[in-house]
């Protein structure tokens, strides 16, 4: 595709078209090589968005079966009661055995389908260790490049945040009355503190009373224990009863998400770029693994780069494109 | 009674045909032939729109009027439906659920005019909301409000309408869903154990009257093919129904602990395939509820042998009526005391499913009850994996089906000679006739009266008072079926239930042929990925208001298992949704289903979307009730393919579907 066919993609995408950001996700999920550096020019175009910069990417996660997609549609339609346009990612996992999934999402989400200002995109894991899917990070960008808020909704209490940490500006942690093993994590610090802490399906008052208060006793003392977010240290993790149901709640939700939006504003450039240089740094390991990172002088090193260079204009897809070069005219050199 | 077991010739069940089409006039002459026949109970069906509270002139209701039942939009369509039937006569048998509270209310209102008493009325209103969450689809309300309102009928009915049964709990939905027997007896007793426990968290019914509420459940049971199971199955319900009623519940009067259940027998088992055959699995199964003397089927409603092909002509049902009447009138069975009581066999299994029924039931319990595990999935995720296991069964041949995996030569059938005559079809001008109806019932009545009571009944919806009160004075009002629901929407929400098939667990594919042909189809899948640099991707659709979900289940649990992205909407999503979801998610391909019979209506309007949005290559292709010559349009307006029941092999389907993709990807 010429590179004039690009910008115009990326310029409607910037309009919010709809299909043209349904083409151009579906061009970050292709893996085929040719269309990699079509990817990388799609993400280059859409970096300086309008609506990328001023937007509000926030990570929803949580424990299977806490109401997740339900809370996404209740949250996406009180979003666009305020006038505001939402793009939503919903990441479900793929099988290992059959490589196919069931992407459930929008049998609980009830929207209007006539909605310009709302687009829900399902992505399968595809086997991808850490839970987010092979184009999520992309997917997202192209997203933000659209609407005001992003969405991205994952499946896991562990090994996924750990990703979506990279990926969102807020990451939210969705539980329900009783996740008793929520709580152990956050004590334990095996888990990093969100930034909002949701309790949704808090239909019984006393039951999602005390799963606020013993929350409350979690976050003290993993807080005392030194965990948490250590470029953030005075931001205080609300905690919010949600009934995504009857929609109880999700206002203070929203409240929440833009308060924490507001207290990022003048770090978030740099939380953004942290983002990048880890998805840089993962996209580099996933294709040459622990010898490329010790070839190119190890983690730290290469994180400084990657800092320097994405600050200089670079992308991190057209970064790791580079480093892979290096990689590969390095290896000539060795024996 | 006498040494040779004769006794007294019982009394023989209700005899029943769900029936009930077009119009509430079309319905009412149908009503009085049946009766002319010798039926004995009326079983109303109501369409779509009305189960789901919608007006005929609602969008969602295109292409559904008159289709699977009758209209019944206001007390002028409830008069016409009982025109000289006296309802202080009559005995019938409402199929209603999320809408029960207002369909009983006009009912109730048509006999106050007649002059006839709520007291006399007899019969069942269907009113069980946790098999529609499981199976059937036509519910409205999130299951807090759901639940309250069949509470608010029960608790009315127990006083002012003694003789009504006002819950009918289905197990026969969750046969259909893929129940295993232990299965069915499990999750019907934990419905019943969640609507007692809610009556009596009421605090309307005093202790000692409690007995009454509980004599008044009733049941509605499916038997299928496996008759001797199934007769056990009967069996093992009487005994833990009597244990749960006494354990649980206190209840001392033998009478209020009876199990009292009505039947319709298996439609899902009907073969589409040589359906003459149908007549003899029919018999079959009512022979399940009725040769037990201990555990007999109060009321019985057959399917017609042509269920499968389309919806049965009057004297299709006669033959199914004329089945009943042969074994209850002509056979001796009546005459004699309980058959099977001292048989170890008989006795054996009932114990056996006793047993393992009891554990799941305090499984269930532990997860907090019906209503949390259907919200939780649980329940859903069972049924759905038993299906895919029974499915399995017929498809690999472990489980014959006569005409359709063995055995499938046979002489050409006079019977079905001229298929397009061998069903009903409904008049397509039913839905606009039915539509200006409507607009002139609003102008003639009295809008003020109309407005009042809406108001009323949106007051009593947000207290915990009876909503039937104010449902009735509404009949009166005349109002609509659409305004009733609305004026509830708006105040309780609506409700998407889990659709289980995410969570449903992928079987390895194992050995032998079956696996073969799985792993060659994950391999297409495999190389057609690395072709498109996308694994392809499927959208199942189920456009219009029809909830029977279990074929789409089934088609994405199967797709995702052969490796498809699936992308599952779950049921009652409109063309528009579909479109958009296809166009958002950037999909391959897509598969509507549609058992409704309103596929002529909705698949041209979703290929004609799909075209205005761009999207005119990607393949559509359907699955349903699809008569042959609608089949045949389907196809000439450019449908990729039409499954019926026919296409039980789900491997070739998976196959066509990944040809389909494969071909246009190569066009492109």
């Amino acid at each position: 595709m010429p590179p004039s066919d690009l910008s115009d993609d990326a310029r409607l995408v910037m309009s919010a078209d709809k299909a043209a950001v349904s083409r151009a996700l579906n061009l970050v999920e292709d893996r085929r090589s040719d269309a990699q550096a079509r990817v990388t020019g799609l993400l280059a175009a859409l970096k300086d968005a309008p609506k990328a910069a001023a937007g509000h990417r926030v990570g929803l996660t949580g424990p299977p079966g806490v109401g997740k997609s339900t809370l996404t549609s209740a949250l996406a339609r009180a979003v666009r009661r305020r006038d505001r346009s939402v793009g939503v990612v919903a990441v479900d996992p793929s099988s290992i055995r059959s490589g196919g999934s069931l992407l459930g999402d929008r049998a609980r989400m009830s929207f209007d389908p006539s909605d310009a200002g709302l687009f829900v995109r399902s992505l399968a894991t595809a086997g991808e260790v850490g839970g987010l899917a092979y184009a999520a990070n992309s997917a997202v960008r192209v997203l933000a490049a659209a609407y005001d808020i992003v969405v991205i909704e994952t499946t896991g209490v562990g090994q996924s945040e750990i990703d979506i940490v990279h990926v969102a500006d807020t990451v939210v942690l969705v539980i329900q009355p009783g996740s008793g093993d929520v709580l152990q994590f956050l004590k334990a610090g095996i888990m990093e503190i969100p930034d909002i802490l949701v309790v949704n399906k808090s239909d019984q008052d006393e039951l999602a009373q005390r799963a606020i208060a013993d929350l409350r006793g979690a976050l003290r003392t993993a807080h005392a224990a030194g965990a948490g977010r250590g470029q953030d240290a005075d931001w205080d993790t609300p905690i919010i009863a949600t009934s995504a149901t009857k929609g109880t709640g999700i206002d203070a939700l929203i409240d929440a998400l833009d308060a924490h939006r507001q207290h990022l504003n003048a770090m978030l450039p740099a939380r953004r770029r942290q983002g990048e240089v880890q998805w840089t740094l993962d996209l580099f390991s996933r294709k040459h693994g622990e010898h490329g990172l010790a070839t190119l002088g190890g983690v730290a090193r290469l994180q400084a780069r990657a800092k320097r260079d994405l600050a200089g204009g670079d992308t991190p897809l057209g970064l790791c494109e580079h480093l892979s070069r290096e990689y590969v005219s390095a290896l000539g050199k060795t024996p | 009674m006498a040494e040779d077991g004769k006794q007294e010739r019982d009394r023989p069940w209700i005899m029943r045909t769900y029936s009930g089409h077009s119009t509430a006039a079309a319905s009412n002459a149908l009503y009085r032939t049946n009766l002319a026949k010798g039926q004995t109970g009326l079983s109303v069906a109501f369409d779509l729109p009305t189960q789901t509270g919608y007006d005929a002139d609602d969008p969602l209701a295109r292409g559904e009027v008159g289709k699977v039942g009758v209209p019944v939009s206001h007390i002028g369509d409830m008069r016409a439906l009982f025109d000289g039937l006296p309802l202080d006569q009559m005995n019938t048998s409402m199929t209603i659920n999320a809408t029960a509270v207002w369909l009983l209310s006009l009912y109730v209102a048509v006999a106050d005019e007649q002059g006839v008493d709520p007291s006399v009325l007899r019969g069942t209103t269907q009113n069980d909301i946790i098999k529609e969450y499981l199976s059937r689809g036509t519910h409205i309300f999130p299951p807090a409000p759901s639940m309250r309102l069949i509470t608010d009928l029960i608790t009315y009915t127990v006083d002012e309408v003694p003789k009504w049964n006002p819950i009918n709990i289905c197990s026969y939905h969750l046969q259909e869903a893929g129940a295993t027997p232990t299965q069915e007896l499990a999750y019907a007793l934990v419905t019943a154990i969640g609507v007692l426990d809610a009556v009596k968290a009421t605090g309307r019914v005093p202790e000692s009257e409690f007995g009454k509420v509980v004599g008044r459940m009733s049941f509605f049971v499916n038997a299928g093919i496996r008759f001797v199971e199934e007769l056990c199955k009967m069996r093992a319900f009487v005994e833990l129904w009597d244990r749960v009623t006494r354990e649980r519940y206190g209840v001392a009067d033998p009478k209020q602990r009876r199990f009292r259940y009505g039947v319709q027998v298996n439609s899902l088992g009907l073969t589409e395939q040589q359906p003459e055959n149908n007549v003899i699995r029919i018999v079959l199964e009512m022979l399940a509820v009725t040769l037990s003397k201990d555990a007999r089927a109060r009321a019985i409603q057959l399917p017609a042998w042509n269920e499968a092909l389309g919806l049965p002509r009057p004297w299709d049902q006669q033959w199914s009526l004329r089945a009943q009447q042969i074994l209850a009138y002509e056979s001796d069975l009546l005459e004699y005391a309980d058959l099977f009581k001292g048989s170890k066999v008989v006795e054996a299994n009932t114990q056996r499913l006793v047993d393992s029924a009891w554990a799941e039931v305090q499984e269930v319990l532990k997860r907090g009850g019906a209503v949390e595990a259907v919200e939780s999935g649980y329940i859903k995720q069972r049924l759905v994996e038993s299906n895919a296991a029974r499915l399995r069964a017929i498809e690999n041949g472990d489980q014959v089906v006569v005409g359709v995996n063995k055995y499938m030569e046979g002489a050409p059938s006079p019977l079905t000679e001229n298929l397009d005559d061998a069903i009903l079809t409904v008049d397509p001008e039913v839905d606009a006739r039915q539509r200006e109806a409507l607009g002139r019932w609003k102008l003639e009545r009295d809008g003020a009266a109309v407005a009042k009571a809406l108001a009323e009944l949106q007051r009593v919806a947000n207290t915990d008072e009876n909503m039937m009160t104010a449902s009735i004075a509404a009949a009166h009002a005349g109002v609509t079926t659409g305004e009733w629901a609305n004026t509830l929407r708006q105040v309780w929400g609506e409700y998407r239930a889990p659709t289980g098939v995410a969570g449903a667990t992928v079987k390895a594919s194992g050995s032998g042929a079956s696996a073969e042909v799985i792993d060659r189809l994950r391999a297409r899948l495999g190389d057609l990925e690395t072709r498109m640099g996308r694994r392809a991707k499927l959208l199942v659709g189920k456009p219009g208001l029809d909830g029977h979900s279990n074929g789409a289940e089934q088609i994405a649990i199967k797709a995702r298992d052969v490796g498809f992205d699936v992308v599952y909407e779950g049921i009652r999503v409109s063309p528009e949704q579909i479109v958009a979801s296809a166009l958002e998610e950037g999909v391959h391909l897509i598969g509507l289903s549609i058992l409704s019979g309103s596929h002529l209506a909705l698949v041209p309007e979703v290929a004609e979307r799909l075209r205005a949005a761009g999207l005119g290559d990607v393949p559509l292709v359907v699955g349903g009730i699809i008569p042959d010559a609608d089949a045949e349009r389907l196809r000439r307006e450019g449908i990729a393919a039409v499954y019926t029941p026919k296409n039980f092999e789900l491997d070739n389907i998976m196959s066509d579907l990944i040809d389909l993709v494969d071909r246009q990807h190569a066009a492109e």
